[in-house]
């Protein structure tokens, strides 16, 4: 009878592996994760610039992407755009006002999967205090073995949004994210 | 008037030392001051922050001069008329005057160079970077370079407010010496 319901749970758990959606960590530790952003400089080019230290998790899988899930955290403090004096600015309270927000958010709504490992990740961005709902175009870039007897799943994507719903001072228009991000399967 | 100080008077070096260093300390505090505020798209944008560290530096240099200079060519003696827990506490606070002067000018290449970056003073010559010494080190320095550029006025104005009070209240000849 114990015989029995060991199976029963064994089969139970096999069956239902599939459809529930592993977990990763966001390989920030690795840095096999980046945070790019770009604005347009006067409106002749554009300055880079990416945010150093964030952290963040999600659920994937592949045959059910509708019930995926992303979650990153990011610290403002820690944008770099390759000049310390732009840098010091960028945190004033002319921008990213890092004492009052030391951190920005965003927590993914709904995830559509648009065939071809396309994928149309809705969510809710907290920036300076300000919810904003945006949409990130993603692409699933692979997932697989890693050679140190880990899972790991990759995606891109890119969005943009608008300096003048976020309360900034300067408007230099929309500011685009090129975004890369490898998980590690807990 | 003489070149060098005397016993009871200062010289020529050292007034000019002195008054174009208040000059360009006061002119320095109100650029700093206005231009942190300035917006991305004013013509003063560059301009400001640029002659303010070219003159910062240049400041820098002749402050290391008006040092050797007063090694060289001692200080007028204090007045006799003045207790000796004054004199001590006029010493201090003329040596605090300095100290946060030379701190001030250290935090602000600091936070210039936190990248390495040099800093060019007017296109003439550049200053080099020491490295990032420390990390958010263009954050610290710059909370070190503003709060210590309000204490350096407030305690210059005290030193011309008790300059002031020896030349019309004590009617002595701590101020005329410098004049």
């Amino acid at each position: 009878m114990k015989k029995i319901t060991l199976a029963t749970a064994l089969l139970t758990a096999t069956l239902a592996m599939p459809s529930l959606a592993a977990d990763y960590v966001v390989d920030t530790k690795g840095a096999h994760a980046s945070i790019n952003f770009k604005v347009k400089h006067l409106g002749y080019s554009w300055l880079t610039g990416r945010f150093n230290k964030f952290s963040g998790n999600f659920s994937y899988d592949e045959n059910n992407v509708a019930a995926s899930k992303i979650s990153i955290n990011i610290d403002t403090a820690s944008v770099d755009s390759n000049h310390s004096e732009r840098d010091k600015h960028l945190r004033n309270d002319d921008f990213l006002d890092v004492n009052k927000f030391a951190n920005a958010k965003f927590e993914s709504t709904k995830v559509e999967d648009l065939g071809g490992n396309k994928l149309k990740i809705s969510g809710t961005l907290t920036l300076q205090g300000i919810n904003k709902n945006i949409v990130i175009d993603a692409v699933k870039i692979g997932e697989g073995k890693d050679p140190w007897g880990g899972y790991r799943a990759g995606f891109s994507g890119t969005t943009k949004i608008s300096m003048k719903d976020f309360g900034y001072k300067m408007d230099f228009g929309d500011i685009s994210f090129d975004l890369h991000i490898e998980g590690v399967r807990q | 008037m003489n070149v060098k100080d005397t016993n009871t008077q200062y010289g020529i070096v050292t007034k000019l030392f002195h008054w174009l260093s208040a000059l360009i300390i006061i002119g320095l505090f109100g650029v700093g001051f206005w231009m942190v505020d300035l917006t991305y798209y004013s013509q003063w944008y560059k301009t400001a922050p640029h002659w303010h560290k070219s003159i910062g530096i240049l400041l820098f240099f002749a402050t290391v001069l008006r040092g050797l200079w007063k090694y060289f060519s001692p200080s007028p003696a204090p007045l006799a008329s003045s207790s000796i827990l004054v004199q001590r506490s006029v010493k201090a606070i003329h040596n605090t005057l300095y100290l946060l002067l030379l701190v001030i000018m250290f935090s602000g290449y600091l936070i210039s160079t936190a990248d390495g970056r040099a800093i060019e003073v007017f296109n003439w010559f550049s200053i080099g970077s020491m490295g990032e010494l420390i990390t958010d080190q263009e954050d610290i320095a710059g909370l070190i370079h503003e709060y210590l550029a309000y204490l350096l006025i407030g305690l210059a104005s005290i030193h011309a407010l008790a300059a002031l009070k020896h030349h019309f209240i004590d009617k002595d000849q701590t101020l005329k010496r410098m004049l």
